[in-house]
């Protein structure tokens, strides 16, 4: 009895997702396998073009520049958030700065994105300025390129990074940091032998939640980066949209999804054994 | 408890907060230039003139996203609740297939929804529309509202329930008087996150509109990809004063993703 109440509750949740999450899902992996059309979609042929094509140089150039700019835009937001959310979390007046933090989390991402187009663009604010007070004679090409993309997925994400690490923060005993300062502890040490494994869900949480979308970015290299800065979500675009090689932008997808899962499922794998390592020695 | 501080997170915090609102600053001062320019020409309000009365396709964009924002986001937070509610008490088949697959969206980059959601329909034969940017985004809010409303049902003691049950609740009195009113504030998150992303959504979006069927982000996209459009500075402001005032409403809201 009991038993059918549930699958009550969940059966419309479950058809919506089989629907238009499962079903999708599969569609491209079929596709990745099949024949490119004259005009786009596809051709009901078995081929293994798609793969072929996905292996040349330039795509995996491609992918390895993604792969290049997520982790490091990763590894910045993350220098920058750790200290920021430990700051938050210490303050007397830590709701009014989380606020802080809140309020670009919920700022339209394109208006974000944006006012870095007019801040860094070629008629932007700082060649206007820089033009003005002398120190240019031309405008300097400060957007187009990894740099920019590299600032701006940062911008984009920080927020994502700074509220699972200050909602770790801040359920830390402090007194154990403390107790390492007691034992002898230097400050650094303290942090970086105690806290961090301690806020280490936060910690995973801030990186799934900052280089995934950042690995499968499509808009930001798209209005600020340059040739160079192609990543892999601009190829699927172009591909989809514009070449119309369903084929090969379903490989990509596919090749992506399979990417992303076993990296999540990898990544919590060593972080949990990781943790339970800590708790054994402890 | 001694929480101290270190200059170290002074410092990153200070950076943080300047790298955050420096270029917003930026936007809201340009918003009143009078010039087409980032070069500063003179006050002005003609922006914020041509935003209101000569800006007819945001407007109809903005139109489009409200309809889109509360029609997915009521489909799916009622949708969500329920799933949440099922897999959270209850067994049956399938359950793990339901919760693995509606947990999967999640980690995957958006692109891949939009794709694979753009493929389907291209298959089916289903005309971009209105309808279909509502089924991406109901679906890509599905995770989300079961997510926030299974992290309020973890606070929550399973007994109350049993005890209902023992004194002779039936499913529906379980359901409206004792599961719904405990997990009201999951809920009430749910929903205020699910209209937020759907509001804000452009990569899924990108994918799934057809002409006639642009949203605020996707129209806000097409005025800045060559560059400066001193409009979108007018609307920068009246967004981040909307965000502004959101963030004070759903304090804490946040706290229910980022928790596990």
């Amino acid at each position: 009895m009991r038993k059918n109440i549930g699958a009550l509750y969940a059966f419309p949740i479950g058809m919506w997702i089989t629907l238009f999450f499962a079903v999708p899902i599969t569609i491209i992996f079929i596709y990745s396998f099949l024949t490119k059309g004259l005009y786009g979609g596809v051709v009901a042929r078995f081929s293994f073009e798609a793969y072929r094509e996905l292996c040349n140089e330039s795509l995996l150039r491609t992918a390895l520049t993604t792969f290049y700019l997520a982790t490091i835009a990763t590894i910045l937001t993350l220098v920058l958030a750790l200290p920021a959310a430990y700051y938050i979390a210490c303050s007397r007046y830590r709701n009014t700065l989380l606020l802080l933090v809140i309020i670009p989390f919920w700022t339209n991402f394109l208006i974000r994105i944006y006012a870095w187009i007019a801040i860094l663009g070629n008629n932007g604010f700082l060649n206007s300025l820089l033009l003005r007070i002398g120190a240019l004679h031309h405008y300097a090409h400060f957007l187009y390129n990894k740099y920019a993309v590299v600032i701006v997925l940062m911008y984009t994400y920080l927020p994502y990074a700074i509220l699972p690490l200050y909602t770790a923060i801040e359920k830390f005993d402090f007194s154990l940091l403390e107790a390492a300062r007691d034992l002898g502890a230097a400050r650094t040490q303290a942090v970086v032998r105690v806290l961090l494994p301690n806020i280490k869900a936060g910690i995973t949480t801030a990186v799934l939640f900052t280089f995934i979308p950042a690995f499968g970015q499509y808009a930001v290299p798209q209005l600020v980066g340059g040739r160079n800065s192609f990543m892999l979500g601009t190829v699927i675009a172009r591909e989809l949209t514009v070449t119309r090689n369903w084929p090969l932008s379903s490989a990509i997808a596919a090749a992506l999804t399979i990417m992303t899962t076993l990296g999540v499922l990898v990544f919590m794998r060593l972080n949990r054994s990781a943790g339970e390592t800590i708790r054994e020695t402890a | 408890m001694n929480r101290s501080k270190s200059r170290i997170s002074l410092f990153a915090f200070v950076v943080t907060i300047v790298f955050f609102y420096a270029p917003l600053l930026v936007l809201v001062f340009f918003s009143f230039n009078g010039s087409r320019t980032m070069a500063w020409s003179g006050f002005s309000l003609r922006w914020y003139g041509e935003m209101f009365f000569h800006s007819r396709d945001l407007w109809h964009a903005l139109g489009n996203s409200v309809i889109i924002a509360l029609s997915s986001s009521i489909t799916a937070t009622v949708l969500g609740t329920m799933g949440a509610i099922g897999l959270y008490w209850y067994n049956f088949r399938f359950k793990r297939y339901i919760s693995i697959a509606s947990f999967l969206p999640l980690i995957l980059p958006e692109i891949i929804m939009g794709v694979s959601l753009l493929i389907l329909f291209a298959a089916i034969g289903l005309p971009l529309s209105l309808l279909t940017i509502y089924i991406a985004h109901v679906t890509f809010n599905l995770p989300f509202v079961v997510l926030i409303v299974s992290s309020r049902l973890d606070e929550f003691d399973y007994s109350v329930i049993e005890a209902a049950y023992d004194l002779g609740a039936g499913e529906w009195d379980a359901l409206t008087k004792i599961v719904i009113p405990i997990s009201t504030p999951g809920i009430t998150a749910a929903f205020l996150i699910a209209i937020t992303l759907s509001f804000e959504d452009f990569v899924i979006t990108f994918f799934v509109a057809g002409p006639g069927s642009t949203t605020l982000p996707l129209q806000i996209y097409s005025m800045i990809r060559f560059g400066i459009s001193p409009v979108i500075n007018a609307l920068s402001v009246m967004l981040l004063a909307a965000s502004i005032a959101f963030a004070f409403l759903s304090k804490g809201v946040y706290r229910y993703i980022f928790q596990r």
